[in-house]
Parts: C-alpha cells; sequence; structure tokens
C-alpha cells in the first residue's frame, strides 16, 4: 500500500512537459486548479478534460502511472462524494432509509469527484515529470521575493528536497521494520483503535531512531562536502526561461481565457442545443 | 610537503550524563602519529572501536584533536578560519551509501560540493562530467540513487567528493555495508584513482583483503596504531594479526599453515598466483 | 520440522511496469536438523524466499509444506507457524524498541500470548543462549555495541523457540571479530538445540566451515544444490554469476592443473594445508 504513493516519483521520460521549466509547472498545476474550482460548467470541464488528457500525452506518462495516485485518496474522495450526494438539499430523487439523494446532490457530489480526480491528476503529472529537486528549485527561485519578508525560503526548499530524497527510503525502511515484527509475532490488524495505536511502538520506535541516525550521518557528509547554506552557491541546472516556457505560459493564458468563456456559454443546454 | 601530518594526537568523546554533566571518556584515538605523502595509497586496518574512524573524522575537521596537532594539506585543523580549505583539501566518504547522497538524481548529487564551491554552471558540468566518469558512472547520471545497487551509490558518493579535485580522499569503512561485487567495485575505484590521477587515498576498513594494494598500512587497536608497514610486511605477522581478531586473507592464512607443518615458505604471501608459483617451485625442485 | 518447497513462484508487482520474477520454480527439502549455507548475491531471491518460509510472503504460484500441511491453506494459524521457523532479518538490531534488553527479547513471547513467569523464563533463556549475561538485562538495547545489539536480537527470535533458524545475512557490517562470534553462536546453536538452520550469505568462505550443504541461488533459481565441496567443483559457473568458491579451493584446483595429483575439493584451510603438505612430502620421498 505504501508503494502507491506517487508522490516524488519522478518518471524518467524524454518529453516537452519533462523539459519545461519548473516555475512554470508550478504556475500551470495552480491555476489549473483553481480553475477547476472556479469554473464549473461542463463545458469548462470539457476544455480542462482536453487540456489534462492532452498534457498527459505530451508528458508521456503512461497513464496507469497517472490514476495511481489516486487509490491512496479514494476513501477521502469516496467520504466528500459522500457528503455532497446526501447532504445537498434540494428536489429529492430517492430515498434510501433515512438518506435523501436529490437532484443537486447528485450533481455536486459529480462535479466534486471530477475535480478531485483531476486535482490529483493534475498535480500528478506535474510531480511525475519534474525532478523533486527542480521542483524545489522552482520554489526557491519561484518564491524568492519572500525572503524580503524573512521567510527562509532556501532552508525550506533544500528541506523538502532531502525530505523527498528519503521518502522513498524510509518507506522501504518502515516496510522491513514491519516484517522484522511480524516475524516475531507482532499483530497489527486485530484490536481495538488503543490496540492498534499501541501495535505501532515497535515499528515507529525504530522508524525514527533510524532516521535520527540518517539526518546525523547526512548532515556530517553535508558539512563534508562545503555546505553552508544557501549563499555563495552556485547552481549546475540554473533556472532560465527558454522559449518553449515562454509558449507555455501564453498557453496558460490563453487556457484561462478558453476557460472562462467555456463556463459563460458552454452551458449544458448550449450544448444540447448544439446536438439538437 | 605531506599533505596530512598527525603529531601525538588525543581525543577523547564527550559524555553527558542525565544530569548534564559533562565528563571525558576513554581516549578514542590514543597518541597517533601519523604522516601521508601526496600520491601514497595509505590503509588504515582495525576492528569497530580501535578508533580509526574518529580518526578519519579528524582529516575532514569533523572532528578536532582533543590534545597534539593535526595539519591538512599543511592547515593546522583546529584554526576555524581554515576549514573551508581543509574540506575542499580532504574529501570523505562515508560507510552508509544511503546517508550521503543529498541529491535526488546521480549528476545533481555530483554537483552538491561544486555548487557549495559558488563554480561557474559549465565548470560543474565539466567536474561532473569528468568525475562520473572516472568512476564509470556516467551513463547512470540521469538515474534516481534509490534504484542503484550498494556498490554503485558508492560509486556515486566517490564522484560527489572528487568533483571537488581534493588533494587526498578518506573513505571511511566505504565497503562494510557492501557485497562482495560492492566491496570490489568500490575498492577497485579507489585504486584507479589513486594510480591514474595520482589522488591520494585512505582507506579505513577491516577488511584485509582491500589493503594489499595498499602502499602502506596501519593496523589500529584500542586507539593506538600497533603495526605499520607495507602489506608485505603487515601479512607476514600472521599471529599478531590474529591476536587483534583481523582478518588473514585465506591465501596468506594458507600459506601459514604450511609453514606450520615444515614447508619452507617466503613470509607474508598476498596472492594467489604466488602461492601458486611457490608451491610448484617447491615440487619442481624436490622432483628434480 | 521438515520443509518441503514445490514450484514455487513469486513475481512482485503483478500487472505493473514493475514486475519482475523474484523466483522461479523453487523446489527444495530441508529436512530436519540440517544446516544449510543459501548463497547468491543481491537479488538472486534468497531473502526473498526465506520470508516465503515463515508466511511473511504470500507466493503467486506453489506450495510450502511443513510437516506435510501447506502453509498457506484456510486457517492456517501464522503466529504459530512464525514462533516455529524463526527468522533473523539482515541487521536485526534495527528492530529493537523496548528500553531494556529483557523486554525487547520478551517481545515475542509476549505476542505469542505466554505467561509472565513463562516470558521471562524464555527470555532468560535465549539471552544465555547468546552468551549475554545477568548484566545486560536491564541495560537498554541502545546503549550497547553493534554485536551486542545483534544478539539481542537473535535473543528476541531464540524466546520464540523456533525449530528451525533462518538467517539472513547475520554478518553483514560486522568486523571479523564480531562475524566469527555469531557464526560459532549460530553452530553452537545448532549442535546444542539441533534446531535446522539456514544461513543466508554472499560469502562462500563464511560459511564453508560450518554448513553440511550449499543452496546457490540465481536469478530467482536455485541453481547449485549440494555438499560444500561439491557445489565448490563448478568454479566457473560459480564465477560466472558473480560467486566465488573460497580460495583455497582454488588454490588447489589450479595445483591440481599443474599436476599435482590432489583433491580439489577442499573447503577450508586446514583441509588444504593438509592437502598439499601430504603431496608435497612424497614428492621428497621419490
Amino acid at each position: 500500500m505504501l508503494k502507491d504513493i506517487t508522490l516524488g516519483q519522478y518518471y524518467p521520460a524524454d518529453s516537452v512537459v519533462h523539459k519545461l521549466d519548473p516555475r512554470v509547472k508550478l504556475l500551470w498545476t495552480l491555476v489549473f486548479i483553481i480553475s477547476l474550482f472556479v469554473f464549473d460548467s461542463v463545458g469548462s470541464y470539457l476544455v480542462a478534460s482536453l487540456v489534462l488528457f492532452g498534457l498527459i500525452r505530451l508528458s508521456k506518462v503512461p497513464f496507469s502511472f497517472i490514476t495511481k495516485g489516486l487509490k491512496p485518496i479514494l476513501v477521502l474522495m469516496m467520504i466528500t462524494v459522500a457528503f455532497n450526494l446526501f447532504l445537498t438539499p434540494g428536489t429529492v430523487l430517492v430515498t434510501v432509509w433515512k438518506l435523501k439523494i436529490t437532484e443537486e446532490g447528485l450533481k455536486a457530489a459529480g462535479h466534486m469527484a471530477v475535480r478531485l480526480i483531476y486535482l490529483v491528476m493534475g498535480s500528478s503529472i506535474m510531480t511525475l515529470t519534474t525532478t523533486p529537486t527542480s521542483l524545489t528549485d522552482g520554489m526557491e527561485k519561484g518564491l524568492r521575493f519572500m525572503r524580503t519578508f524573512k521567510v527562509p525560503v532556501h532552508e525550506i526548499a533544500m528541506m523538502m528536497s532531502i525530505a523527498l530524497r528519503f521518502i522513498p527510503i524510509l518507506m522501504d525502511e518502515t516496510d522491513k521494520i514491519m516484517k522484522a515484527q511480524k516475524a516475531r509475532c507482532a499483530d497489527f490488524e486485530s484490536g481495538n483503535i488503543i490496540q492498534k495505536a499501541k501495535s505501532l511502538v515497535p515499528i515507529l520506535v525504530p522508524l525514527f531512531i533510524s532516521a535520527f541516525r540518517r539526518a546525523n550521518d547526512l548532515a556530517m557528509a553535508m558539512e563534508a562536502r562545503g555546505y553552508q547554506g544557501g549563499e555563495g552557491r552556485t547552481r549546475m541546472y540554473p533556472l532560465c526561461y527558454e522559449k518553449r516556457d515562454r509558449m507555455a505560459y501564453v498557453v496558460l493564458a490563453l487556457y484561462v481565457v478558453v476557460m472562462f468563456i467555456a463556463a459563460r456559454f458552454m452551458t449544458l443546454k448550449f450544448l444540447m442545443g448544439l446536438v439538437g | 610537503m605531506s599533505i596530512i601530518k598527525i603529531k601525538d594526537m588525543i581525543y577523547r568523546y564527550l559524555k553527558v550524563d542525565d544530569e548534564g554533566n559533562t565528563q571525558m571518556e576513554e581516549p578514542a584515538v590514543d597518541g597517533v602519529d601519523l604522516e601521508v605523502q601526496p600520491g601514497e595509497f595509505i590503509a588504515i586496518l582495525g576492528h569497530n572501536g580501535s578508533g580509526k574512524s574518529t580518526l578519519a573524522k579528524h582529516i575532514n575537521a569533523i572532528l578536532t584533536p582533543t590534545e597534539g596537532t593535526v595539519w591538512v594539506d599543511g592547515h593546522d585543523t583546529k584554526d576555524v578560519s581554515k576549514l573551508w580549505q581543509i574540506r575542499k583539501a580532504a574529501g570523505m566518504v562515508f560507510q552508509n551509501p544511503d546517508n550521503q547522497i543529498i541529491g535526488t538524481v546521480v549528476d545533481e548529487d555530483v554537483a552538491f560540493g561544486p555548487e557549495n564551491m559558488g563554480m561557474p554552471t559549465e565548470k560543474i558540468r565539466k567536474r561532473v562530467e569528468e568525475s562520473l566518469k572516472a568512476v564509470e558512472m556516467w551513463e547512470y547520471r540521469s538515474h534516481s540513487p534509490n534504484k542503484l545497487s550498494g556498490g554503485q551509490k558508492q560509486r556515486v558518493a566517490i564522484a560527489g567528493v572528487i568533483a571537488m579535485h581534493p588533494k587526498c580522499i578518506v573513505l571511511d569503512e566505504p565497503t562494510a555495508m557492501l557485497d562482495p561485487n560492492g566491496r570490489h567495485e568500490v575498492v577497485e575505484t579507489a585504486l584507479k584513482l589513486n594510480k591514474e590521477d595520482g589522488v591520494t587515498v585512505l582507506l579505513i576498513t577491516h577488511y584485509m583483503e582491500e589493503v594489499i594494494h595498499a602502499d602502506r598500512v596501519f593496523v589500529m587497536d584500542q586507539g593506538k596504531v600497533v603495526l605499520q608497514g607495507t602489506p608485505r610486511e603487515i601479512f607476514s605477522q600472521v599471529e599478531t594479526l590474529r591476536r587483534l581478531r583481523l582478518d588473514v586473507p585465506q591465501v596468506t592464512m594458507l600459506a601459514y599453515e604450511l609453514k606450520k607443518r615444515g614447508i619452507e615458505l617466503p613470509d607474508g604471501i598476498l596472492s594467489l598466483e604466488e602461492l601458486r608459483s611457490e608451491l610448484n617451485k617447491l615440487a619442481g625442485g624436490k622432483r628434480v | 520440522m521438515n520443509l518441503r518447497i514445490e514450484h514455487l513462484e513469486y513475481t512482485y508487482g503483478a500487472g505493473t511496469v514493475f514486475e519482475k520474477n523474484a523466483l522461479k520454480d523453487v523446489h527444495l527439502e530441508i529436512p530436519e536438523g540440517q544446516f544449510v549455507g543459501v548463497i547468491g548475491h543481491t537479488g538472486s531471491g534468497k531473502s526473498t524466499l526465506m520470508q516465503h518460509l515463515n508466511g511473511l510472503i504470500r507466493p503467486t504460484g506453489g506450495t510450502i509444506y511443513a510437516d506435510e500441511e501447506d502453509i498457506f491453506r484456510e486457517g492456517s494459524d501464522m503466529k504459530k507457524l512464525r514462533s516455529r521457523v524463526g527468522l533473523v532479518f539482515q541487521y536485526p538490531e534495527h528492530q529493537l524498541f523496548e528500553v531494556s534488553v529483557l523486554a525487547d527479547v520478551q517481545f515475542g513471547p509476549k505476542n505469542l500470548g505466554l505467561s509472565q513467569e513463562e516470558m521471562l523464563e524464555r527470555a532468560v533463556e535465549a539471552l544465555n543462549m547468546v552468551g549475554l549475561d545477568k548484566s545486560f538485562y536491564d541495560k537498554s538495547p541502545f546503549e550497547l555495541s553493534g554485536g551486542q545489539k545483534r544478539r539481542v536480537a537473535i535473543a528476541g527470535i531464540l524466546a520464540m523457540k523456533p525449530e528451525v533458524l533462518i538467517l539472513d545475512e547475520p554478518t553483514a557490517g560486522l568486523d571479523p571479530k564480531g562475524r566469527d562470534e555469531i557464526l560459532d553462536l549460530v553452530a553452537q546453536l545448532h549442535e546444542k538445540q539441533h534446531m535446522t538452520i539456514l544461513l543466508v550469505s554472499h560469502s562462500m568462505e563464511d560459511v564453508a566451515n560450518y554448513v553440511d550443504r550449499i543452496i546457490v541461488m540465481n536469478k530467482g533459481r536455485v541453481m547449485l544444490d549440494d555438499e560444500p565441496a561439491r557445489v565448490f567443483a563448478h568454479r566457473k559457473e560459480l564465477e560466472e554469476v558473480g560467486l566465488a568458491a573460497p580460495q583455497v579451493t582454488y588454490v588447489c584446483q589450479q595445483l591440481k592443473e599443474d599436476g599435482w595429483d590432489i583433491s580439489d575439493s577442499v573447503t577450508t584451510i586446514a583441509e588444504a594445508a593438509d592437502e598439499i603438505a601430504r603431496v608435497l612430502k612424497t614428492c621428497s620421498v621419490e
């Protein structure tokens, strides 16, 4: 189960999306997500879908990889959808026991499901096509203006990239420790919540100890290689915009305009009219 | 001028008890004198707790001596203003390959040191390329370190160090967590750097077979250097090595056992080929 | 306990891009009381195989029988199986978590639902077996040396009184002294407690002195399975897969190629020394 989380799992491929400047991808993702929540008409979802699936094709990342990111949030999604489905007042369609499903609820639930799925897929495209390092680089450079407000941008970016590097390692380690405790007949499945929480101690203690040991080693290794914070550092791959990045910004602006128009005019009625 | 000079060095770890009182422990390194010339391949042997790793950490100024002095490239490691020059002169590779790779992609990790040095972009790329080629990991430059074998990770770590063009590299038990293939890769890489590029190497290990190609070997026990000399000189003292609970290569051990059985062989046989030809000489001599 | 493995298959991440056959058609029989070395380099499938034997991994094909009973049958008691087939992981000291050595060793017995007295009795007995005396009981496992931690971890498995003990590279990361101590300890467990032992290693030299039988794994298959001397006779095949026979075996094999009348199936230093000395002495008589 732990291995299903695609966050921070870079999928190497040679595509335009991979080559884009991380700042472009960050802004794209941000705008895309906002657009999902601001515009809600059939037309705008249609446009968003076209763009999303177009980007997936462009990125050359297998579709199964992107949907895998959905698994861990499945429960959360179901709860949200259920809330929308049963708790939206309006015209009652079906009554199951004490729960009423309304027309508005059905609509809201549908919207919510699409939004959440697209949100995860959209950000998965970003994380799968951007190495964590360049992602944090993008944040560091894109958010540099924050330094004027005394935000330690470099340190935060460094922390994030180290965290991303160690997530897979610590996950493997968790798996190993879990197995080792199971070999000592530990039981993680049965019992009530308190017992279950208690059964995690034999996993968490070794895991924390290992994480501290790694942190200590890493700090020493970084120091030995002359790390003294962000001051005076140069980069092997400095971020600079190229033609394709400027193009991507233009496309992004176009996307917003199209979404706006779609939300205004391409309503269900309009589309029905087109078909009819 | 020697690249590393250690004089009368003593190091004691500080122990802090539950009440917060500090207390000096027994010395981990106890009166070591050592000098390394540029271009040498030095091996430091000893089992866990012999003080060899503590000694290694002094060369990169991660630790500074409690008593005595350590000079690296002419700089006293106690001089804080020289820290930068010392770290640039002596690079360090550690035991656990996972815990010293900072980058999430191989080439980005190798670039970490040069980036810290503030090198221009073009020069960093050149250094990364040349270092990865030197450890034969260039074709893995865009891989994630997590997908590499232990030996490959260690080679990346070595590349990360040599990209800073140090005068000397200290490898602190780089093979302890590797399988035989990985161990072989790492030692071969260190040897190649030493022989072809003239990098001074200090290899700290507890595996005897890794020190055979060293110019000089220091054996440590309880914080002191108890034996020093060429590998041949060291390996001819089988009894002492065994007393120190160190491994003797099987071939050397076999030669020793044969001598005990009254067969005349020279001291300190290190390789299979040597033993084979010596034994054939004996057999031939007797047949005539 | 007799273990029998039939047609064992295991595939990682079936149906994904990471799909990988870790084990292919493995057949093995491990009779009670044997001391077996399992050799193979990283990725050969040896660790995966071992984790099947105590039910930590469910095979994608094939069957494992413990005393003629399928260990994955419906309603099989996994706790009981895991207490009978003890598995010591690589770097087992990474699983220690309790405040004292004694408490940590009792973790297994506690999970088996034993009484307080029994738990204590077993922990003391297990710590005895690994050579840790009373003075260690109340110490925190984290203040011990590497070799001592490893002993505590092994005691944690022994406290469940397993009939079969599997050790996955128990000497990894230890210095020669620590390594010899652990290997001697394992040999003792075999001799005195009559446990069936499966010792996983990537070093032929480590296991050659101890085991009755060597299983060589390569790419998920059993490549060789025989007594040590016979396995080492396959020098060329071993080299091809990145493994090597002990150096002394090489010496004798090469001397034989040079025309010596010498046995090429020696596996230990003492044997080799005796053989070479014998040949040289008969030479001088002639």
